[in-house]
């Protein structure tokens, strides 16, 4: 795709489109939903889901059928109580035992048939789907989810990233789940089913994306106050465009251009942003925060909270809590010259 | 009934103190700019002052016996490397602070300073680094480290995943003077 002057402008209302697309398509296509798989692992999910339904339902208007039946036909042929002899009167019904003893005889073999319905789907879906999966580390924070691509060759490639997983098309990825604090729950619906972080204890989980797109996932477990502000995005993308999404996030962070965005960078690393945030390439190392190394290259902030754009960013670094209250990140005194220079800084960090 | 009964009022005022006290227990604060800075509190470092004796007027930590703040605190004491140097209040490379030692004094605003300012021998400064909100945040964790914040704020366990008591359901301690260095 090509862009026509100024750069920066036109990728970032590139990437506003894409979002306000993703928000407006996620009521019919559902970028979070568990009704429209783009794996196989939310695949056999649903197809378990519809197979245990429409059992259900066979078994719902058959049981519904047959009360009708017995009701109309009871109208028709009332039973003769027999107020003396009590229980005996339904003796003179002949087949009642035979009713209940099919009944039961074909509810066990349906409940039977749903267990190994059931444990072969899990069976299948255990298995890693393709060989050489990516493997991706994901810690749990309250609130926002800290992402690790491990080079297995040279960890000098380790990249770090927060709240935006990127993944190749077709190739199977291995997540590996730790939570830094509470509980959290990974949930990206169309890709995969729920798996707890659990504090002290590592979870493991996988999935393959067949077809690119960009996914909402957020927390599936009760985490705190921000909770429901704990969101992530899946973005599936070719092969291709993800080595290259890959090879910049390796990169460290480049030097700001103009003299707005270097008084940006010595208001980063001479304020309170520095203790929490680290910027690679810079004396910022500290990880309480998330890594904002490539921050601007990201489409949201604070968890998929806002779309990222100056404004919101400006907002977010002067008070945090009007917009998510009970994040760790605490509001901040700064002047308003030194705010443009720092979110000026912030965009620059592609 | 045209009198209430003295004892019982007494005792409807206590709960109803009680459940207030509870309020402040609890009551969290996410955004507080109005804290005072180091520079206008009106701290005093040495009881040497020219003229007259000052009168001197402590300044409240709003953040005192409240859990919340305390647990933030004890976040803060980790993340901002405090155990570093002072371990988990046991010392190490800096001095303990579960002791009743306070090298430069164990009032609220005292603490706040030493945060602030830096002492002599190794402890940085932290102005400008921490939000005026965290360091009073930290500074009643620290002195619930000491011993000197009520029991009500008290943490039944740590938050480790190993069980153990947590550091600051300690007894009370016996502060040394304000401003005689002990050692």
């Amino acid at each position: 795709m090509t862009c026509a002057r100024p750069r920066i402008p036109c990728e970032s209302s590139v990437r506003h489109s894409v979002i306000a697309l993703a928000i407006a398509l996620s009521g019919c296509s559902g970028i979070q939903s568990a009704l429209d798989p783009k794996g196989p692992k939310a695949a056999g999910v649903l197809h378990l889901t519809w197979f245990l339904v429409g059992t259900a339902a066979v078994v719902y208007v058959v049981v519904v059928a047959m009360l009708v039946w017995v009701l109309r036909r009871g109208s028709q042929s009332p039973v003769d109580l027999d107020p003396k002899l009590g229980t005996e009167v339904t003796e003179h019904h002949g087949g009642m035992k035979t009713w209940v003893v099919s009944a039961t005889v074909m509810t066990t073999i349906i409940l039977i048939g749903f267990v190994f319905v059931d444990l072969s789907t899990a069976r299948s879906l255990s298995t890693v789907g393709g060989a050489a999966p990516l493997r991706i580390d994901v810690v749990g924070h309250q609130w926002w989810w800290e992402v690790k691509y491990p080079d297995p060759n040279d960890p000098q490639n380790d990249i770090e990233t927060a709240n935006e997983i990127h993944v190749p098309v077709g190739r199977a990825v291995l997540i590996k789940m730790k939570s830094g604090d509470v509980i959290h729950s990974f949930w990206a619906p169309n890709l995969d089913g729920k798996k707890d972080l659990i504090p002290g204890h590592e979870t493991v989980t996988w999935f393959r994306a067949d077809t690119v797109g960009v996914y909402r996932g957020q927390c599936a477990e009760f985490c705190g106050y921000e909770h429901a502000k704990m969101a992530f995005y899946v973005v599936a993308e070719p092969r291709i465009e993800f080595e290259r999404w890959l090879a910049q996030q390796r990169a460290e962070a480049s030097t700001p251009g103009d003299s707005l965005a270097q008084g940006g960078e010595r208001v980063f690393l001479s304020s309170s942003c520095a203790m929490c945030h680290s910027i690679a390439g810079t004396g910022a190392g500290s990880n309480n925060g998330p890594d904002l190394t490539h921050l601007a290259s990201r489409r949201t902030i604070a968890a998929g909270t806002l779309p990222n754009t100056a404004a919101n960013l400006e907002s977010w670094i002067l008070d945090p809590q009007m917009i998510k209250p009970g994040a760790k990140m605490p509001a901040n005194r700064i002047d308003p010259q030194s705010l443009r220079a720092l979110v000026a800084y912030l965009q620059e960090l592609k | 009934m045209t009198r209430g009964n003295p004892e019982r009022v007494a005792a409807a005022t206590l709960l109803v103190a009680l459940v207030l006290l509870g309020c402040k227990r609890e009551q969290r604060r996410f955004s507080d700019m109005s804290r005072p800075t180091a520079s206008d509190n009106g701290i005093i470092m040495s009881e040497l002052q020219p003229g007259p004796a000052v009168i001197h007027s402590a300044v409240q930590n709003s953040y005192d016996d409240n859990a919340y703040a305390v647990a933030e605190g004890k976040r803060l004491f980790d993340q901002m490397n405090c155990s570093g140097c002072h371990s988990h209040g046991g010392g190490g490379i800096g001095p303990p602070l579960t002791d009743d030692d306070w090298i430069y004094g164990s009032d609220p605003q005292n603490i706040f300073a030493t945060i602030t300012e830096g002492r002599p021998n190794g402890m940085p400064s932290f102005r400008g680094r921490i939000p005026p909100q965290q360091i009073w945040e930290l500074t009643a964790y620290v002195r619930a480290l000491g011993g000197l914040q009520g029991k009500a704020i008290r943490t039944t366990r740590d938050d480790h995943m190993m069980y153990k008591e947590s550091e600051q359901a300690r007894n009370k301690g016996h502060p040394s003077p304000t401003f005689v260095p002990s050692k």
